[in-house]
């Protein structure tokens, strides 16, 4: 996959690079960097206070909604805090210390990793959405897990809360071991709300599933951090980022001489590419993040995809001087991450449950994310996220009101029309708006976010190839996300409840006896089933989402800042933290480059790929920032109609459509398509089965070979009572024959010896 | 006849606090062996509890005379104070042993050592 052109084209790449990476840590001495105030640990301790208060809610059998209302108030109280946070930060880095944790010293070295929180605007930029999304989220879960009232809504809301406590851990720690606290502790909370309907076997193997393929990042990502101090002596951010060492490695990385780094140094990028792979579901280890889809639709939102699958591009963004330093890092996340945008679209396509097209879609557009990492445009990772971030929330929160309100049903073969069904036009809104967003329709959040990432694809050197199979990657996220809207949302009305009917039908006052399909007539199965359409807390959270998904799209025109060359407010954001780098390809330096070539940066001074060669977009030529808005939006476009023609026009039932006929003419292509490539089983095949046989092996073993020696020592003492236990007659008599015959014996040889004695003297 | 063991009683007594021969001590090492023997025989040869326990206390006294024989032989006061403990011994354990004989009758509506052949190996 890796061939070494392209390696060696990255490394002219990183060669241009301006070596002001870390610029704005650099200025923080290790232990001059400022004391921040106090009231920033409210963030991550108010939800640390409402884990508490559900889990006593918990214990003292709390049946209302009182859970719900501690973790939204207190959520929102964290989100007023992050805001706070913004609007009083000045843009020197500072850190708020909680408590000691580690604090070793020994001989002249040291070992500390404290309690505390490192705030600078790429940790702002990411709790802004974390909280707001959070708080939004738990109210909608207020209403969408209302059936549970009682031990089930206080264990969710706990877990719930505890998730963003260990986010904030992740996001806002200022060493790696905070950071990996805050990874294992939303890993912890997704394998419990994951497996929320723990009587539910398929809810049950696929939390076991999400941990155990998170255990394998992990173990990258414990073996960075281990390599990061063993290294640079030291797990702090801010130490890190001004240490000379690194400081050092970057330089030679910035003349692409990569030769000059030691591999260890180089390593440690690798091994935290294997947590961030894990955490963010890139490919090979993606299986988990569908599966997770069993878990509540609140939860789906939220973590898994809004949030927490975005820890790995949070953990790389902020590594990013380390990432810069090793040759294959940076190259091998492109490589997945498109890999992975491409593999799961394919999947998407394929798929008819919604929700788990949202899944795939999510993993795809992580991918993307990973990829804009890859092509040195950390902004359009973290721009993505933010954009992703809501539109993504939105979509899967439409899917949950959807399965909420039809008892379950998910099957896009069984929905239709739901747009003139009445209560769900706030529902349809949303989805229609998260779906352009989604499918990148031009002049929406998510149309500029994929972008930068695209064009900035065709501008790094040796990644066009990449830029084309993630532009094939839009034009089919556009259909499957349009293929959703069409099939669901629009078209005749028909619906068929899904298999959790009974429980939902209490609310209705009907039976059981509706089970049946008994008539393809939507308005037939209209008069029995009543779909139970959003309350106020869904269609509020849903109306504030869809507002905020389209205002996404202002922040690609705001916060701009001149002087730090930067566009936008991701930009800005991203710009002044440790995940600056300003590439000479990127997308400043084109426009200053026009404004001003004398200066900023200089032309051809990349050894390939000067700016001359990179300026032009291949086959259509011009600048790649300027094509790809075309480009990409007539994609975009395409893919939707493809959708229209094939899933809505003329479709007259919820089951049928013109796809169908199309897709037999593929053979077992869709089929594939739809048993996901058989992953699952290929996986199953080469390790889970391998591994079962050799547990066999090991367990005869064990059996055999260890407990037979154990058995041995058993058996023995048993040989021997069994040969001396006829002696025990039960006949008093002889007990004392034996005794007197033993003891004349005795007597005998004792005046045996007694007069041989005698007879010697 | 009395006349013969006094004369085997008075030498043993008369020559306190002298010593006295070994052959003077050996009658009643005689009938110390003696007793033992009939004890010994009783005990393996009878199946009545009560007898076999008579035939115990026969052979603890055979000790006691042996002990206090070869006491006077030594001129120590050691056997005597042996035989103390073990009258001792004998009188507790003639209690205890009572007992016991008492609550297997019950048990078993008999005496014969043999009812108890079960507790075998």
């Amino acid at each position: 996959m890796m061939t070494s052109s392209l390696i060696n084209s990255f490394t002219s790449s990183i060669a241009t690079l301006a070596p002001d990476a870390a610029g704005h840590a650099a200025h923080a001495e290790p232990g001059a960097i400022a004391a921040g105030p106090n009231w920033v640990l409210l963030i991550p301790f108010l939800p640390f206070a409402a884990f508490t208060l559900n889990a006593l809610y918990a214990a003292f059998g709390v049946k209302s909604k009182l859970p719900a209302w501690t973790t939204v108030a207190t959520l929102a109280g964290s989100f007023l805090a992050t805001l706070a946070m913004f609007m009083n930060f000045d843009g020197t880095p500072y850190t708020v210390q909680a408590f000691e944790w580690f604090n070793l010293h020994y001989g002249d070295k040291s070992f500390v990793a404290n309690f505390s929180f490192y705030i600078d605007t790429l940790t702002i930029y990411w709790m802004l959405f974390v909280t707001g999304l959070a708080t939004l989220i738990a109210l909608y879960a207020s209403e969408y897990m209302s059936h549970d009232v009682g031990q089930g809504y206080n264990r969710f809301f706990a877990a719930f809360a505890l998730f963003v406590v260990s986010m904030a851990c992740l996001v806002m720690g200022d060493n790696l071991l905070m950071l990996y606290l805050g990874w294992e502790g939303v890993g912890l909370c997704s394998y419990l709300l994951i497996g929320y309907f723990y009587k539910k076997p398929s809810a049950v193997a696929a939390a076991k599933k999400a941990f155990i393929v998170n255990r394998i990042g992990d173990l990258g990502l414990a073996l960075g951090v281990y390599l990061t101090f063993v290294h640079f002596g030291t797990v702090q951010y801010a130490e890190l980022f001004s240490n000379e060492t690194l400081q050092s490695y970057i330089a030679a990385a910035s003349h692409g001489d990569f030769g000059s780094i030691p591999g260890e140094a180089q390593w440690i990028a690798l091994l935290l590419m294997i947590g961030a792979f894990g955490k963010s579901a890139q490919f090979p280890l993606y299986v988990w993040l569908p599966d997770a889809m069993e878990g509540p639709t609140p939860v789906s939102a939220l973590i898994h995809a809004a949030t927490m699958v975005t820890a790995g591009i949070y953990l790389i963004a902020r590594m990013y001087p380390v990432f810069i330093v090793s040759e294959n890092a940076l190259p091998i996340v492109a490589w997945i991450g498109t890999i992975t945008a491409f593999l799961a679209a394919t999947i998407g396509m394929a798929q008819f449950d919604i929700k788990r097209i949202m899944a795939y879609s999510t993993v795809s557009q992580l991918g993307y994310m990973f990829a804009g990492l890859g092509f040195l445009t950390p902004t359009g990772g973290a721009y993505h996220v933010l954009t992703h971030a809501f539109f993504k929330a939105l979509l899967f929160l439409c899917c949950g009101a959807v399965m909420h309100g039809f008892a379950g049903q998910l099957d896009l073969r069984k929905l239709s029309g739901l747009w003139k069904v009445p209560g769900w036009r706030i529902v349809s809104i949303g989805m229609l708006i998260g779906c352009i967003n989604l499918a990148g329709v031009p002049f929406t959040a998510g149309y500029f976010s994929k972008d930068t990432i695209l064009a900035e694809a065709f501008v790094t050197p040796g990644y066009a190839f990449l830029g084309w199979v993630l532009l094939l990657t839009a034009g089919m996220t556009a259909y499957y996300t349009f293929r959703v809207f069409f099939r669901v949302f629009v078209g005749p009305v028909e619906y068929h409840p899904g298999d959790e009917l009974h429980d939902h039908d209490h609310d209705h006052g009907h039976g059981e006896e509706h089970h049946h399909d008994a008539g393809q007539h939507g308005d037939h199965h209209a008069n029995h089933f009543h779909p139970h359409a959003p309350g106020w807390a869904i269609n509020t959270v849903l109306i504030i989402l869809t507002g905020c998904s389209i205002l996404a799209t202002g922040l690609y025109f705001v916060g701009g800042d001149k002087d730090a060359h930067t566009k936008h407010y991701a930009d800005t954001m991203v710009s002044e933290s440790s995940a600056s780098y300003h590439s000479h390809y990127g997308t400043h330096a084109f426009e200053y480059y026009e404004k001003d070539p004398e200066h900023y940066p200089e032309p051809g001074h990349g050894p390939r790929g000067s700016i001359d060669k990179a300026l032009s977009m291949p086959i259509t030529g011009g600048d790649p920032h300027k094509m790809m808005y075309y480009i990409s939006g007539v994609i975009g476009v395409i893919g939707i109609a493809l959708a229209f023609l094939l899933h809505y026009q003329g479709r007259t039932k919820a089951s049928e459509c013109k796809m169908d006929a199309i897709a037999k003419r593929f053979g077992p292509i869709p089929r594939w398509a739809e048993n996901k490539w058989y992953v699952d089983e290929f996986y199953h095949a080469i390790f889970v089965k391998p591994l079962r046989i050799i547990s066999h092996v090991f367990h005869w073993v064990d059996k055999l070979l260890v407990d037979g020696i154990v058995n041995v020592f058993g058996f023995l003492p048993r040989v021997f009572a069994w040969i001396i236990r006829p002696s025990q007659s039960g006949v008093l008599q002889g007990y004392a024959v034996s005794m007197a015959g033993g003891l004349a014996i005795i007597l005998f040889v004792v005046l045996v010896i007694v007069a041989r004695a005698g007879g010697a003297s | 006849m009395i006349d013969s063991i006094l004369n085997i009683i008075e030498p043993a007594q008369l020559a306190f606090p002298e010593p006295v021969e070994a052959s003077i001590i050996a009658p009643y090492l005689f009938v110390s062996a003696a007793m033992f023997a009939i004890g010994l025989i009783g005990f393996l040869t009878r199946k009545n509890m009560i007898i076999m326990f008579l035939c115990t206390e026969l052979m603890f006294q055979a000790a006691g005379l042996a002990l206090i024989a070869f006491g006077r032989h030594h001129l120590g006061a050691d056997g005597q104070t042996f035989v103390i403990f073990v009258l001792c011994v004998a009188a507790a354990e003639a209690a205890m042993a009572l007992a016991l004989v008492v609550l297997l009758f019950r048990h078993r509506e008999s005496l014969g050592a043999s009812a108890w052949k079960e507790l075998n190996g």
